[in-house]
């Protein structure tokens, strides 16, 4: 009972975040901050359901549930680890090369 | 000719700390993965091809966050060829013997006869050996195709 309302509390938040980043990709409006939307949605809200789903799985507290548990919190690690990780690489590159950030004043060189 | 891109510390593209420290954490548990792939073939989702290419991508990572250099001392070209060589080897080598032992091409219950496990065991098991030799030979074909293109076949430096 406790278990569900974590989980479903868990997933939840996660969708909210994935549909503010959502938004903030279709709104933003340069490369820079709609890749820090998509950053958002890939790292924290993904992490969020993923941990939720692996607390509903330890709804019967088996040795074959708590394994694929463990199995999905190494999931949530690994998109923890390496999604920040694509959003620099992207960023980074993106900044060599010269793409320019927005400012809201047109005319200033 | 390749364009040189620099930031302010005289760094180049592509030469950034937090990129190589995340790829060197996460490169072992890539390589436990595309392994467990290729075991887990015959009664999960996956197979040799999916492993092998798993396996692939975790050198091809390193090339991309280090250098073609970095990932050619991992993973010598010599022990490359002999390696894609020898899972092409495996798969042949255990198709034709079920046909030489009296079946027919790639029907592993006949190898019961070499060693006797029993039919349907051999059929289970026969399909782990040539995942294992496709897994072989996907993962070097892969990192050489990544070698060979990305340097213009001169495998002196990558992208």
């Amino acid at each position: 009972m406790i278990l569900n309302i974590v989980s479903i509390v868990l997933i939840a938040l996660g969708l909210f975040f994935f549909a503010v980043g959502t938004l903030g990709i279709l709104r933003f409006p340069d490369f820079y901050t709609r890749v820090q939307a998509a950053g958002k949605c890939d790292s924290l809200a993904a992490v969020l359901v993923l941990i939720g789903i692996a607390v509903y799985n330890l709804g019967d507290l088996s040795l074959a549930a708590v394994l694929v548990s463990i199995k999905i919190l190494f999931i949530a690690a690994f998109v923890f680890i390496s999604s920040p990780t694509a959003t620099h690489a992207i960023t980074d590159a993106a900044l060599l090369i010269g793409v320019k950030p927005w400012t809201k004043e047109k005319n200033t060189p | 000719m390749k364009r040189r891109l620099e930031r302010a510390g005289g760094q180049q593209l592509g030469d950034s700390s937090i990129i190589k420290t995340s790829v060197r954490l996460l490169v072992p548990f890539v390589q436990l993965f595309g392994l467990y792939v290729i075991v887990h073939g015959h009664y999960s989702p996956g197979g040799g091809f999916q492993g092998g290419v798993a396996l692939g991508a975790s050198f091809i990572l390193l090339a991309l966050a280090y250098d073609l250099k970095t990932s050619i001392r991992h993973f010598s070209e010599g022990a490359n060829a002999l390696l894609a060589n020898t899972g092409a080897l495996i798969y042949t080598g255990v198709a034709a013997l079920c046909a030489v032992m009296g079946g027919l091409f790639l029907d592993y219950s006949a190898l019961d006869k070499l060693i006797p496990l029993g039919p349907i065991e051999w059929r289970s098991f026969g399909i782990f050996l040539v995942e294992v030799g496709v897994g072989l030979a996907v993962m070097s074909i892969m990192v050489s195709l990544f070698w060979d293109i990305s340097s213009g076949g001169e495998m002196d430096e990558g992208l």
